[in-house]
């Protein structure tokens, strides 16, 4: 029997259309970057815009009183533009929100990853991101004739008991507390309590991820060293998951800087400066709001304020972006 | 078929398995196994993928348990206390039965902490930068590391990776350390330096290692089981240990069929 050599394949039966394929190819390739082009010319519009009317702010306001006036009054007769009274408090409610969101977010996430069932978790996820989906005008006024009327019956219930621990406080030396304070129907605590809970499905969702794809081979290296279900994950499992959850909690603050609805029916629109939780204040987006609500003229201060508010705003969530990705970069363990 | 060999030793029994059997789901893994592991021997487990060796292995400390799916079924005796009894407690049962497996898995720590770790969660009261060194020269590792204790041990290469395993296992001084492929994911020199770690850590411990490679099983171990897998009727594999004896007698005059045709390579 002859052994058969391979058969030459006739060329004539093989005409690829190689120009087509390079044409399509270029075309696919164009409109491909054209749309993501898009993306990158608005953000670069976006900031262009931001600067430029910044720029034009700060040369009717010089940046000094800009960071050192102690009132904000840009609508007023009396001008000033004391940035740090809306900073302080966006400042304010974020933490107060991230106080919420990280143990209600942190502890869903290891109970989602490590001791639900599997069926339980496919449940639990998406009933948890379901909050996420809440509108925030929703949680806003929730936030206004739900949860700050429940507060201010809770502090009156609580009186009796708070005036004794009062009076004890002031039976000690160097301290003098007038009296209990009153929580006012526009007030930070109880927008920034409910940011925390609009923020805790974010938290909760991408620190389950970070948590769920350490590999399982690190937790069975700790259970083969005699160690209990809870020493592995705060040993092994959440040191793992650090940078993860460390840049959930980040974007969680981000997005907290930027929430307009919750604050603005929540917080009331009263610039204060300081830390008190009790009285209404006026987030850097509550006052965009109220200024592009009214009419500010093209061109005029007020107009050039917003912009100034806006950069202030995009400057600080650029840096906690910029310190998430520098943390992660740092902190993110590579496993194959 | 099965047969309970190497009974009849000068060594005491570490562990004892009778009839054990182990299935995830309905899928029955492995059947009816019966052997005794003598102490302060290496036993190796060889046998085609599927038939079951590393199932067994993660018997000994009930690292199985963490699968919700298993079940183990039978009898396994360790210093002749059943393991899987009520009453026994697997995190003990862990700290001293250590574990390496196939793919070295240091955790994102130092390496000092890496091997600090199991000692401190088991309440080691003694000399911590003592305990790390000396299992670091156990593991023949310290030479390379002693200068950067602190570097990440992610940072070392898979070598020293699956070498700092071993010191991190025994660390804690346990009496028996299971391997699981310990090898199948190092060059050949680091696979040799690990063998002949065995060799120094067989003075004080039991070994039990599972490996695909046969002259790994011939040239470090005492005692060798040889595991097969035979299709079942749903159409799966079912693993069942074929031939347990001294690991010269396996790979010279093996009493079984099947055996000798796998340690010549005819198939497997």
């Amino acid at each position: 029997m002859t052994v058969q050599s391979p058969s030459t394949p006739s060329q004539s039966l093989w005409r690829p259309n190689r120009d087509r394929s390079r044409l399509i190819q270029t075309i696919v390739k164009c409109i491909c970057g054209a749309f993501a082009a898009v993306s990158i010319i608005t953000t670069l519009g976006i900031v262009a815009t931001l600067l430029f009317e910044t720029i034009t702010f700060l040369q009717e306001i010089p940046l000094w009183q800009f960071l050192t006036d102690r009132k904000w009054t840009p609508l007023f007769a009396s001008k000033e533009f004391g940035i740090f009274v809306l900073v302080s408090a966006t400042v304010m409610i974020s933490i107060i929100s991230i106080l919420v969101a990280m143990p209600l977010g942190l502890l869903a996430a290891i109970c989602l990853s490590e001791y639900a069932s599997p069926r339980m978790r496919k449940i639990l996820k998406p009933v948890l991101e379901v909050l996420a989906g809440v509108p925030t005008v929703v949680y806003g006024y929730f936030a206004l004739l739900t949860v700050t009327p429940s507060l201010q019956a809770l502090l009156e219930f609580l009186t009796p008991l708070l005036n004794v621990f009062l009076a004890v406080l002031n039976a000690l030396p160097f301290i003098a507390i007038e009296s209990l304070p009153e929580l006012k129907g526009f007030n930070s605590l109880s927008a920034g309590l409910v940011l925390g809970v609009m923020i805790t499905p974010l938290v909760a969702s991408l620190s389950e991820d970070a948590i769920y794809s350490v590999p399982q081979r690190l937790r069975d290296g700790a259970y083969a060293l005699g160690t209990t279900k809870r020493e592995t994950i705060t040993s092994v499992v959440l040191p793992a998951a650090l940078s993860g959850i460390v840049s959930s909690l980040i974007l969680a603050i981000s997005r907290a800087v930027g929430e307009t609805m919750i604050v603005t029916l929540a917080a009331g629109a009263n610039p204060t400066l300081g830390l008190n939780p009790f009285v209404p204040v006026m987030t850097m987006t509550a006052f965009i709001v109220q200024v592009t609500k009214g009419d500010a003229v093209h061109g005029s201060i007020a107009y050039q304020t917003l912009f100034a508010v806006g950069t202030t705003l995009f400057l600080i969530t650029l840096a906690l972006n910029i310190f998430s990705f520098w943390f992660v970069r740092r902190f993110r363990e590579k496993y194959d | 078929m099965t047969q309970t060999a190497g009974a009849t030793t000068a060594h005491k029994i570490a562990f004892q398995a009778e009839k054990l059997s182990v299935s995830y789901g309905s899928v029955m893994a492995v059947k009816d196994v019966f052997l005794e592991i003598p102490q302060n021997q290496i036993v190796a487990f060889i046998g085609p993928s599927g038939c079951g060796k590393s199932t067994v292995l993660r018997c000994f400390n009930r690292m199985n348990d963490l699968i919700p799916s298993a079940k183990v079924e039978g009898r396994i005796t360790f210093n002749g206390q059943d393991i899987y009894d009520k009453h026994v407690d697997a995190v003990e049962l862990r700290r001293r039965v250590g574990m390496v497996f196939q793919r070295p898995n240091p955790f994102p720590k130092s390496i000092y902490q890496n091997i600090a770790f199991g000692a401190k969660i088991n309440g080691y009261q003694g000399d911590m930068d003592e305990l790390v060194e000396r299992s670091l020269r156990d593991a023949a590792l310290w030479d390379e590391v002693k200068d950067k204790l602190k570097a990440s041990g992610l940072s070392l290469s898979g070598g020293q990776q699956q070498r700092l395993c071993i010191a991190r296992a025994i660390a804690i001084e346990p009496e028996v350390i299971l391997m699981d492929e310990p090898c199948s994911a190092l060059d050949p020199i680091s696979t040799l330096r690990v063998e002949e770690l065995m060799q120094e850590l067989k003075q004080k411990y039991t070994i039990v290692i599972v490996t695909h490679n046969m002259q790994q099983a011939s040239r470090t171990s005492d005692y060798t089981a040889f595991y097969n897998a035979k299709a079942t009727d749903q159409g799966g594999k079912m693993g069942y240990l074929v031939e347990y004896d001294r690991t010269e007698v396996i790979f010279q005059q093996p009493a079984q069929q099947s055996t000798q045709e796998y340690v010549s390579g005819r198939f497997g």
